[in-house]
C-alpha cells in the first residue's frame, strides 16, 4: 500500500467535491482495499463515503425498491422488505462472498467496480434497474459497459438503485470454487415490461441472453429454454473454466433460476 | 490405578485456550527495540540472467537502512543452501545439486526468487525503495513442465545439471519384475498426474534476527518446525555463526505441513542481515510470497503397470515416475520422490518382486519439498488407483481385489521387496470395517437412487500404508541422509512436584502440550495442569531433531519415556532409603511409590522434593530429579487403514458431492482420541483438497504463478467436506515403548486415493486430479 490522504464527508456534495483526479471513493473497501494493499492500485486521497447518511438503506413502496448505494450486502439479505418483494434480490446478496465480504461490501462499490464475475450486475441487468447517480439516472442496459467499465464519470458517485418489482424473479449461481465470485450467474425476471435473462461470469460484461428471453416470454418454464445453447465464442476462458464449460452453466442455471423463480 | 487425564483420555488441548483468545506468541507479533524492516525484491521472471544489479536510486529513498544482495552475502564467505539427503542414481553417480545462494547471483531461475533483500526503518519505505532498484535481466525461455524439462532440447537452468537432471534412481528387482510380467495372465496399466500443491499453513514464514555485539551471539526467532535442524545447517554449511553463538527459536508457529521444516533463503538472509546491520531486522512473508515461495509439494507423473496371474493374485508391480524438483534442492527434496515414496509401494500387499525408477528434475519453478505425507500420499496414490484399475479390468469387486492380495495378520515381521519391514497391522480388519461402517454392501440400492434422481453415485477405496517415526539413524544414513533422526527429552522435577519436559519436536498446532503431559500424567500420577512442555528454542532444549513425518510422539514421546524410567529407577533409590526398604522392593505404580507387602507408600512429588533437599538421602546418589533421555528407533512405524468414500455427481454441472467417508485408521495404541480424531479429519481435509480443488498451476510460456492467491488456488472449505466416519484399529507398534505409529499424515495420504477411485467408479473412466467440475463434466459428455 502507498500512502494516501484520507478524507470521511458527510454529504454527497462534500464528497464529490472531495474527490479530485487521482483520488478514489472508498465504499466497503472489499476490492480497493486489496488491491491497494498489492499496490496494484494508487490513490492520492480516499474519500470515505461511510458517513454519508442519506446513501445508506433499503425502501420499498407497491413498484419499487430503492436500495442506497452504501447498503451492504447483508442489509439486503437480510431485509424482510426485500425479501417479501424481491426474493431473488435477496437470494442474491446471501450469496456474495462470505460473512465478512457481505458484512462491508456495498451495492454501489459492486456495481462501481463492475467486476465481469461480481453477482450483482445481473439482478441490476436482469430486472432493468436504474442506477442513480449525483448528476443522472441511467438505466442499467447503459450503465455495464465492459470488464470493470461502467458509464460512470470520474467523479461522479452511484447514490442509489432502484429496482422495478417484477412479477416473479430468480437467480442461480455456480460458484468459482476458488473465490466464490459467480463462475456463471443467471438472473431470470418476468416484468412488466416483458421478460429478461442477465448473465454475469460468463463473459467479460454482465450481458442479456436474448433467446432464452424470448422463449421464457412465450412460455416461463424450464422446459422451454432446455434446448438453447449459447455461443461459447464471445465467452470468457481461464484456469477455472473454458468458454464451453461456461455456455454450459449458462443453460443450467437459467433453468434453475427459472424453476426457482417467485 | 487408573489416572485423571492419562493415556487414553480425550482430554482437551491446555494451548488451545491461549490460540483461540488471541494469546499466542507468534512472530510478527514480536517486536525488538531498534528493529528494521527487511523486504525482498523478487524477480517478475521464470529465468533470466542478472546482468546488472543498480541500487544507487534505492539506497538514497527515506528510511533505508541497507540494501544487500547475493554477491554480498558471498563476499562474506556466505554458503548456499543446501539438500540434506544425497540420492545415488542408477548409474552409482550422486546426485547434482546445482549452487543454491539465498540471493540470485548471476541468475533467477523462478518467479519470486530472491534479487535483494531492502532493509528500511518501515516496512512501506523499504517496499518504496525496493521500486527503485534498477535490475538488468537478460530473459531466457523457461520450462515448468517436469516432462518438458527432461526431454531433450530444454532449456538449461543449471550448468551443473546437464538435461535438468537431478538423479535417474532406481530400487528393486528389475530382472524378477520383468519376468513376472513376461508370464503374468493379466497385466493393467495407468497413467497418473499427482498435481502440484501449495503448503498454505495459516501463519506464513517470518524471522526475527538479533545480533548481541557485546557476546557476539545471534538470535534467529523464526517458524521453524526444527530449529535445532535449522541452526546446524546454517552453522555448519552456510557459515553464518558457530552453533554456540547462534540460538534459533521457533515459538507458537501456526501451521507447517512440512513447508516450515526447510532452511529458506529469507530466514537466512535476516539472521546475517541483522549482524551486518547491527540492529534487529524483521521480515514476514504476505501470502503473495508463501504462495512463491514456500516449498511446494508432490507433482509427480507416473506411469504403472501391475501383472497379476489367473486368479487375480498380484505377481509383480513396476512403476516410473518423473518427479518436479523446482528451480534449486530444497533441503530434504531428493528423499521424498525416492526413500520416502519407492519404499512404500508395496502398500499393503503381497506382491512378490517390485520395481521403480524415478527421475527427479529441475524446472523453473518454485522448489518442491515434503508436505503432508511426503512420497507417501504420491505411493498411496499409485497403488491404489492402480489396485481399483486392476480389479476393474478383472471384473473383480476392488475391495475382494484387495482382502485377496493383503499381507495377512500374521505375516509379521514382513519384509516387502522395497526395503521395508511392517512390524505389525491388520490389514483385513481395517478393511472390513471400513466396509461395514459405510454400509458397502448398500452401495447398488444407493448407486440406483441416485440415478433415478439423475445423479450418478461411486465408491471408492485406498487401503493406505506409510513409514512414520522416522527413522533409526542406521537406516536412513545408509540410505544417503545427512543426519541422524532420533529424539530428545529431558522431563525436569521441580523441588515442589510440578514438572517441566523439554522436548527436541516442535509442536506447530499438533498438541504436544497436551499430548505429552498426559504421559507424564499418567506415568509419574502429576496433574496435566502441573506439567509444562518446552520446546522449539535451542538455548533451552537439548538438540533435537523436530517434527515432521508423524515422529513426534513415536519417537519424540519415546524419548520422553527413556527419561520417566531414569526418573523411576531414581525415585526408587531414594525411596527405598527414606522408607527404609531394599530398592528391589520399591513397586511404582503411576507415580506412587509402596514397599511391596506392606502399606508404606510415597508419591512422586514427595520424593522430588527429597530430591532437591536432600537432608535424609543416599549417601551415594546426586541430588535433583532431572533426567534427559536421546531415543533412536528401531524401525519406521507402520500405520495403515482403509478408508473409502462416497461421491454423488451432479452430470449437468460436474458437481462432486462427497456424501459419505468411512476412515478406519490402525495407528497403534492412542494417547489422545480426541487429537488424533482432530488428525485424521484435517487430514482428510487436505486430501481432498488435492482431489477436488486444489494444484498450483503456471503459464508454460512465460512460467508465471497463474494461482498465486486465493482467488485462484482453491483450498477446502467446511462446507467442501461432508461428515466423517472415524474408527481406530490398534496393533500396538511392537518397536516403542508406547506402541504407537503416529496419525499426523495418515488422512492427507488416504483421502486422494479413496476419492479419486469413488469418482472414477462413478464416471467409468479415469480423471487425473483435481478432479474439478468441468473436467468432471468433460468426461460425462465426451468431450
Ligand atoms: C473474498 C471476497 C469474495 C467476494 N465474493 C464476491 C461474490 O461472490 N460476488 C460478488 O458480487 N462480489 C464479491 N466480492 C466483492 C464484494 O462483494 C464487494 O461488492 C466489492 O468488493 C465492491 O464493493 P465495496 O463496497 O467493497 O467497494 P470498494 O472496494 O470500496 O470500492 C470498489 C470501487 O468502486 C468505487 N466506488 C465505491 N462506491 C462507489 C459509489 N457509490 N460511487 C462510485 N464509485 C464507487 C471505488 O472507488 C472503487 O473503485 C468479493 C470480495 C472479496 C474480498
Amino acid at each position: 500500500m502507498y500512502s494516501f490522504d484520507y478524507e470521511r464527508p458527510s454529504g454527497i456534495n462534500e464528497a464529490v467535491s472531495a474527490i479530485g483526479e487521482d483520488d478514489k471513493f472508498l465504499a466497503g473497501g472489499q476490492t480497493l482495499l486489496p488491491t491497494l494493499k498489492l499496490r496494484l492500485a494508487q490513490a492520492d486521497k480516499l474519500v470515505d463515503l461511510g458517513g454519508i447518511a442519506e446513501l445508506k438503506g433499503i425502501s420499498v413502496n407497491d413498484s419499487e425498491v430503492t436500495i442506497g448505494a452504501m447498503t451492504r450486502h447483508v442489509d439486503v439479505a437480510d431485509s424482510a422488505d426485500v425479501k417479501s418483494a424481491i426474493p431473488a434480490l435477496s437470494f442474491l446478496a446471501s450469496h456474495i462472498g462470505d460473512a465478512q465480504v457481505r458484512n462491508r461490501g456495498t451495492i454501489g462499490g459492486s456495481i462501481s467496480n463492475n467486476d465481469p464475475a461480481a453477482d450483482y450486475p445481473a439482478a441490476l441487468l436482469g430486472l432493468g434497474a436504474t442506477v442513480h447517480t449525483n448528476k443522472r439516472s441511467i438505466s442499467a442496459d447503459d450503465f455495464f459497459v465492459d470488464l470493470f467499465e461502467t458509464a460512470l464519470e470520474e467523479d461522479e458517485l452511484v447514490t442509489k438503485v432502484t429496482f422495478p418489482i417484477p412479477e416473479k424473479a430468480g437467480y442461480a449461481k455456480f460458484p468459482n470454487p476458488a473465490s466464490r465470485y459467480a463462475l456463471t450467474g443467471v438472473f431470470v425476471a418476468k416484468t412488466a415490461n416483458g421478460v429478461r435473462v442477465a448473465v454475469t461470469g460468463a463473459g467479460t460484461c454482465v450481458f442479456r441472453q436474448t433467446d432464452m428471453e424470448a422463449a421464457l416470454s412465450s412460455n416461463f418454464a424450464a422446459d422451454a429454454i432446455s434446448g438453447i445453447k449459447t455461443e461459447s465464442s464471445g465467452l470468457s476462458a481461464d484456469i477455472h473454466a473454458s468458454a464451453e464449460y461456461r455456455a454450459n452453466l449458462i443453460s443450467v442455471m437459467a433453468a434453475r433460476a427459472v424453476k426457482a423463480a417467485s | 490405578m487408573s489416572v485423571e487425564n492419562g493415556i487414553g483420555a480425550s482430554v482437551r488441548r491446555k494451548e488451545d485456550q491461549r490460540f483461540i483468545t488471541g494469546n499466542g506468541h507468534y512472530l510478527d507479533d514480536m517486536n525488538k527495540v531498534g528493529q528494521a524492516y527487511g523486504y525482498f525484491l523478487r524477480s517478475p521472471h521464470a529465468f533470466a540472467k542478472i546482468k546488472s544489479i543498480d541500487l544507487s536510486a534505492a539506497k538514497a529513498a527515506p528510511g533505508v537502512v541497507d540494501i544487500f544482495t547475493g554477491a554480498d552475502m558471498v563476499a562474506d564467505g556466505i554458503g548456499g543452501l543446501i539438500c540434506g539427503w544425497g540420492i545415488t542414481s542408477k548409474d552409482g553417480s550422486p546426485h547434482n545439486a546445482p549452487p543454491h545462494n539465498s540471493m540470485a547471483v548471476d541468475a533467477v531461475r523462478h518467479v519470486g526468487d530472491q534479487v535483494a533483500f531492502v532493509i528500511a526503518e518501515s516496512l512501506e519505505q523499504a517496499k518504496n525503495a525496493s521500486e527503485l532498484i534498477e535490475v538488468d535481466y537478460d530473459v531466457q525461455t523457461p520450462v515448468t513442465n517436469i516432462a518438458k524439462a527432461l526431454a531433450p532440447g530444454a532449456p538449461q537452468i543449471h550448468e551443473e545439471a546437464p538435461g535438468n537432471l537431478c538423479y535417474d534412481w532406481e530400487l528393486g528387482d528389475k530382472a524378477a519384475v520383468d519376468a513376472a510380467f513376461a508370464n503374468a495372465a493379466h497385466v493393467s496399466k495407468i497413467d497418473l498426474v499427482n498435481n502440484r500443491l501449495s503448503p498454505n499453513p495459516m501463519e506464513p514464514r517470518a524471522a526475527l534476527g538479533e545480533y548481541d555485539m557485546g557476546s557476539g551471539d545471534l538470535t534467529l526467532y523464526t517458524t521453524s518446525q526444527n530449529p535445532h535442524v535449522a541452526r546446524l545447517i546454517m552453522s555448519a554449511f552456510l557459515g553464518i555463526a558457530p552453533e554456540n553463538k547462534l540460538r534459533v527459536v521457533a515459538p507458537d508457529v501456526g501451521g507447517g505441513f512440512g513447508s516450515k521444516i526447510f532452511v529458506y533463503a529469507e530466514e537466512t538472509t535476516t539472521i546475517w542481515a541483522a549482524r551486518k546491520i547491527n540492529r534487529p531486522v524483521k521480515w514476514t512473508a504476505d501470502r503473495s510470497e508463501a504462495f512463491l515461495t514456500d516449498a511446494h509439494g508432490r507433482d509427480h507423473v507416473t506411469h504403472a503397470e501391475l501383472a497379476m496371474d489367473n486368479d487375480g493374485k498380484i505377481l509383480a508391480f513396476r512403476v516410473s515416475t518423473q518427479a518436479n524438483m523446482g528451480a534449486y534442492l530444497s533441503t530434504f527434496a531428493s528423499a521424498v520422490p525416492t526413500y520416502l515414496y519407492g519404499t512404500l509401494l508395496s502398500g499393503q500387499y503381497k506382491i512378490p518382486s517390485i520395481y521403480v525408477e524415478v527421475q527427479a528434475g529441475f524446472t523453473n519453478t518454485t522448489p518442491v519439498d515434503a508436505y503432508r505425507g511426503a512420497g507417501r500420499p504420491e505411493a498411496t496414490y499409485v497403488v491404489e488407483r492402480m489396485m481399483e484399475t486392476a480389479a476393474r479390468d478383472l471384473g473383480m469387486d476392488p475391495t475382494e481385489f484387495r482382502l485377496k492380495n493383503f499381507i495377512q495378520p500374521d505375516a509379521y515381521p514382513y519384509e516387502t521387496p522395497v526395503i521395508m519391514t511392517y512390524d505389525s497391522g491388520d490389514y483385513p480388519l481395517a478393511m472390513n470395517m471400513a466396509k461395514d461402517m459405510i454400509d458397502y454392501s448398500g452401495f447398488a440400492a444407493r448407486k440406483a437412487q441416485s440415478e433415478a434422481n439423475g445423479k450418478i453415485r461411486g465408491i471408492g477405496t485406498a487401503a493406505y500404508i506409510e513409514a512414520c517415526g522416522i527413522a533409526p539413524s542406521a537406516a536412513v544414513g545408509s540410505l544417503g541422509a545427512g543426519v541422524g533422526l532420533w529424539e530428545s527429552a529431558e522431563v525436569r522435577f521441580n523441588p515442589t512436584g510440578s514438572v517441566t519436559v523439554f522436548t527436541g519436536s516442535h509442536s506447530h498446532g499438533q498438541g504436544h502440550e497436551t499430548t505429552f503431559a498426559q504421559i507424564i500424567a499418567d506415568k509419574l500420577g502429576v496433574p496435566i495442569e502441573s506439567v509444562e512442555v518446552v520446546h522449539g528454542d535451542t538455548s533451552k532444549v537439548p538438540f533435537g531433531m523436530g517434527t515432521y513425518g508423524s515422529r513426534s510422539l513415536a519417537v519424540g514421546g519415546s524419548a520422553i519415556v527413556k527419561a520417566v524410567d531414569k526418573i523411576v529407577e531414581k525415585s526408587k533409590k531414594i525411596a527405598a532409603h527414606l522408607m527404609e526398604a531394599s530398592v528391589e522392593d520399591i513397586e511404582h505404580d503411576h507415580g506412587v511409590f509402596s514397599v511391596a507387602g506392606t502399606d508404606k507408600q510415597m508419591t512422586m512429588g514427595e520424593i522430588a522434593f527429597a530430591a532437591y533437599v536432600p537432608h535424609n538421602y543416599p549417601a551415594d546418589l546426586e541430588p535433583g530429579m532431572a533426567e534427559n533421555a536421546f531415543y533412536d528407533p528401531l524401525n519406521f512405524t507402520f500405520p495403515a487403514g482403509t478408508h473409502i468414500a462416497e461421491v454423488e455427481i451432479d452430470p449437468s454441472t460436474g458437481i462432486v458431492d462427497i456424501v459419505d467417508w468411512a476412515a478406519v485408521d490402525d495407528f497403534g495404541n492412542v494417547i489422545n482420541p480426541m487429537i488424533v480424531e482432530g488428525q485424521v479429519h484435517g487430514g482428510v481435509a487436505q486430501g481432498v483438497g488435492q482431489a477436488l480443488l486444489e494444484g498450483v498451476i503456471y503459464d508454460e510460456e512465460s512460467g508465471q504463478l497463474l494461482t498465486g492467491s486465493y482467488m485462484d488456488y482453491c483450498m477446502p472449505r467446511a462446507d467442501d467436506l461432508p461428515n466423517f466416519r472415524v474408527a481406530t484399529t490398534n496393533t500396538p507398534c511392537p518397536s516403542n515403548p508406547l506402541g504407537v505409529k503416529g496419525c499426523g499424515e495418515a488422512g492427507a495420504i488416504a483421502a486422494p486415493a479413496a476419492l479419486m477411485n469413488a469418482i472414477v467408479n462413478a464416471l467409468g473412466k479415469d480423471i487425473n486430479m483435481p478432479a474439478t467440475p468441468e473436467k468432471v463434466w468433460r468426461a460425462i459428455n465426451n468431450n
